[in-house]
Order: C-alpha cells, then structure tokens, then sequence
C-alpha cells in the first residue's frame, strides 16, 4: 500500500467520512450453536466472532480459584485475516491483546459468583482492517451477555487517532498505517468507566482530551448497536410475524 | 504465579490510601529514588543499571547487521525484550516470556519507538538488503514493583550512553538518539492515585495507567493495566503527574 499524498481531503477522509464518524456497524448476538454465547460484528472492513464457553469447571484444574471464577481470552488471527498471510498460533502483539482484553473485560463481570469455575472467551479476527482488538472487546462482551454471564454493563471499545493533525474516530487500515497515533479505549458505558486505553504516536495533552471525547462518543453509539443485538436475539415475535 | 498478600496488609495499604498514605511513607506523588548507573558491561555497546527503590533491573544493548522488514527495506530494526529472571522474584518461573514479560517488553518498545527518540532510517546500510539492528535487552534482577518504569528507564539509559566504537564497519558518525522519553507509571488504590507503586502496592492496586512522555510533553505512549477501570478525570490527573516526575527523572538520564 502507497501512502496517499493526504489522509484528509477538504474536511472529509478518504473513505468519505468525517473525522467524528465512525464506520458502518453490524452486531449480531448468538450466531454459534455450541457456544454458551456468541456474537458476530462488523466495524467497516472488521469482521469478528467471539465465543464464551461458560462458567464451566475450570481445567487445569490447579488454576482453579477457591473463591471466584477465572476469566481468560483468546484473541486469534486467522492466518487469512490480513493481506500476507500471518502464522497460525499466537505472537507478541496476540499474547498482549488477550491480556488487555482480559483486564478491559473483567471489571464487569460478577466472577465472584462462580468459585472454581472458567469462563473463556474466544476471539477469532475473520477479516482485519484496523481496530480489531476493540472491535473483538465488543464483540466479546455481547458474547458474554449472550452466554446469560452477570454483568455490571457491557463494554463498548472504539479507536481515535491523528491523520494530518487531526484527531478522529475509529482509524481506518489506511490511517493507522500512515497516521500519526492510535488509542483504543475500552469503557463501561453507564458510568463512564475506561477499562482499556493504550496509545501509541504523539499527542499532545488537548489532543488526547479532545480523542477521550471522539471515543466516548463513539462507544455511545456502539453500546446502543449492542444493547440492540441483545434485544432481537431474546425479543419474542409473536406467531405471524 | 500470584503474589499471596494477607488480608491484614491489603486492609491496611488499602486504609492509608484513604487517608492518602503509603505503607513506605512516601506522599501520593512522590517517586522513589532513582539511581542510574551506565556502561557498566563493556561486551555491550551500551548498558545501564537502575535501580527504583529496591526494584534494580539491567539492560544491554548489541548492535548487529540484520536484513530489515519487507515493510521498511530502508529503516533500521530495533527490539525490545524483557526477562522476568527468577533471580529476581519467588513468583517469576523460568521458561519463554510470559504475557507479563510481553507486555513489559512492548511497552517498552513503544515509548522509545513512538518517540522517535532513534532515527531508525539513518540506519539502513544498504536499504532493502542490510541495515543495523539495535537489540535491547531488559533483565529484572530484584522486584520490588513498578518494573515498567525501571525497565524504560534503564533502556533509554542505556540507549543514550551506547558507543559506536568496537562495532565493526560501523557506517555512521555516531549513534543517532535524541529525545529521552520516560514513562512514569501511577497505580490506583482506593480511588487514590499513587506515582510509583512498590511491590505491596502492586499486589493491592486496582489498576495502573502508564504515560510515556518527551521533553516537550507530548504523550507518545501509554497504556492502562490491572482489572481495575480509570474515569477521564483521573486519567488527566495521571497525565499532570506524568509530566511533572518525567521532567524529575530525566536530569538523571544522560
């Protein structure tokens, strides 16, 4: 891929968004038959799955935990996900993102009423395109709703970033090869709550308050894609419908 | 493997920071001592000890030929790993890097990279085929909390003292460093927030915000840990601490 000359042309970027615009959303709960819950979600060119098996006995079982259940995730790329083909298994970037994809996860999750038990959590990258690990957080936490887990809140995560020194939400694969910086963020949407935030680039400290607020916008308007998935998986439709 | 920590001591750490304490009597916003000291280990071309508190950790830095990144034929290559030697803690086990490690070594990365601290494309060789590779090696020797920091810490040490005299067919005047990035970790304990954690600390916070920042600061690095959330507020605060302990630490740093 060339870098295009400009990121943003006359106040719009190349893929005809604003810079507070996020990319088109599908979400859809329970689309697996053997998991315990499942989702499927689309953010423009991303698509994700993720699988919750459990709370269920929890093997190995000397990492069982006397007083409360243990969460773990998987993140995975498939191999046929990016445009060179990637090695199977995990990497660096793989083992980090499932950590703070665990941490991001955790904090709305009664684990505390399942002692000795695992919940795992699977996220499997079908298609990438920019914003994977956030669009596999949101995915995952409408898995988990799916999966009947107690839950505080969900969690809605979105990307902002800076092209052309210019701060916008939900980084394209253009723009996060050829912009300036990156932050996902992870956020309990009800309180406000931020449970993951990397960042890599440069910003300075009115750019990073002004990125806060893109992304706070932006998981407001996943949190309803979500709230909405869960709705028509449980709505019940009446005979003739 | 976990920490095990009595409840006695996590009431207790957790009781002080209500009253905006810390179970080593330092204030909220107060760091430890630093303590750096550089080109201690002459195989390598740069290295640097530095000792936070009690917490000491050593990094190396070899500079070597490589073939660079399809992605980047004309820019140098620089790696970060870190090793969570069990000489350094009963709860680290020898083996392949763990998550922790991972996590540790690309943070690391990160802040040095993102900064821009090395001018990575005036170390093509010949591009496309040759350039130089810039390995850092981070060891924790003694863990006694906050190892990111150390860790960064001793890395741009040791990148800022790295001599260019004794590698063979060296092509460039000097090693090209500039900025001098420092990453300052605050833990949240309670709703406190405290610069710095110690191991006991670590053991009882809720959740860790680490901030890379240069001496003009800008973020160029940051990254949030533990189970634990932060809202925006404290996110700012941590940014105004960042800042203020970044421009501390940096006298000490070459």
């Amino acid at each position: 891929m060339d870098k295009p000359e400009k990121l943003i042309v006359d106040g719009r970027r190349l893929d005809g968004r604003l810079p507070d615009e996020m990319r088109r959303l599908k979400i859809q709960a329970g689309v697996l038959k053997r998991a315990d819950g499942s989702a499927y979600v689309e953010l423009g060119d991303n698509k994700v799955l993720a699988a919750v098996y459990g709370p269920r006995e929890m093997h190995p079982r000397h990492l069982q935990q006397p007083d409360t259940a243990v969460l773990r995730c998987r993140y995975n790329m498939a191999p046929f996900s990016v445009e060179d083909r990637k090695r199977p298994g995990p990497d660096r970037r793989s083992v980090e993102i499932s950590k703070v994809t665990r941490e991001a996860i955790q904090p709305v999750v009664f684990l505390e009423l399942y002692p000795r038990s695992g919940i795992d959590v699977f996220i499997e990258i079908l298609q990438a395109d920019a914003g994977t690990r956030t669009t596999g957080i949101t995915a995952a936490s409408v898995a988990l709703a799916d999966a009947g887990v107690p839950m505080r809140d969900l969690i809605s995560s979105i990307a902002v970033g800076k092209v052309d020194n210019t701060v916008v939400l939900d980084l394209n694969k253009q723009e996060d090869n050829w912009g300036t910086s990156d932050m996902p963020i992870a956020l309990m949407p009800r309180k406000k709550f931020i449970t993951l935030l990397q960042m890599d680039g440069h910003f300075t400290p009115e750019e990073f308050k002004h990125g806060l607020s893109l992304a706070f916008k932006g998981c407001e308007q996943i949190y309803e894609a979500q709230k909405q998935a869960l709705r028509e998986r449980y709505s019940i439709k009446s005979e003739g419908e | 493997m976990y920490e095990i920590v009595s409840s006695v001591k996590r009431d207790y750490i957790v009781d002080l920071a209500k009253q905006e304490k810390r179970i080593d009597a330092r204030t909220l916003d107060q760091y430890r001592e630093v303590d750096i000291e550089t080109g201690l280990l002459k195989n390598a071309q740069g290295s640097a000890l530095v000792k936070l508190g009690n917490t000491q950790v050593v990094a190396g830095v070899k500079i070597e030929r490589t073939e660079p990144y399809p992605d980047s034929p004309d820019c140098g290559v620089l790696m970060v790993n870190a090793e969570l030697l069990p000489l350094a803690s009963p709860t680290f086990e020898s083996g392949p890097p763990d998550e922790d490690a991972i996590e540790l070594a690309r943070v690391v990365d990160r802040g040095i990279r993102e900064s821009g601290a090395i001018d990575l494309d005036k170390l093509a060789i010949k591009a496309g085929e040759e350039v130089w590779a810039v390995f850092v090696d981070i060891h924790m020797l003694d863990h006694d909390g906050n190892l990111i920091d150390a860790s960064a810490l001793a890395a741009i040490s040791a990148l800022l003292h790295t001599k260019v005299e004794g590698i063979k067919d060296w092509t460039l005047p000097e090693f090209p460093i500039h900025k001098k990035p420092i990453s300052v970790t605050t833990a949240k304990i309670n709703g406190k927030l405290m610069v710095d954690p110690c191991l006991d600390e670590e053991n009882v916070m809720d959740a860790r915000i680490t901030i890379a920042t240069t001496e003009d600061g800008s973020i160029c690095a940051m990254q949030k840990g533990g189970i634990g959330y932060f809202t925006r507020e404290e996110l700012e605060r941590a940014y105004e601490i960042a800042i203020s302990r970044a421009a501390e630490i940096r006298k000490h740093v070459g």
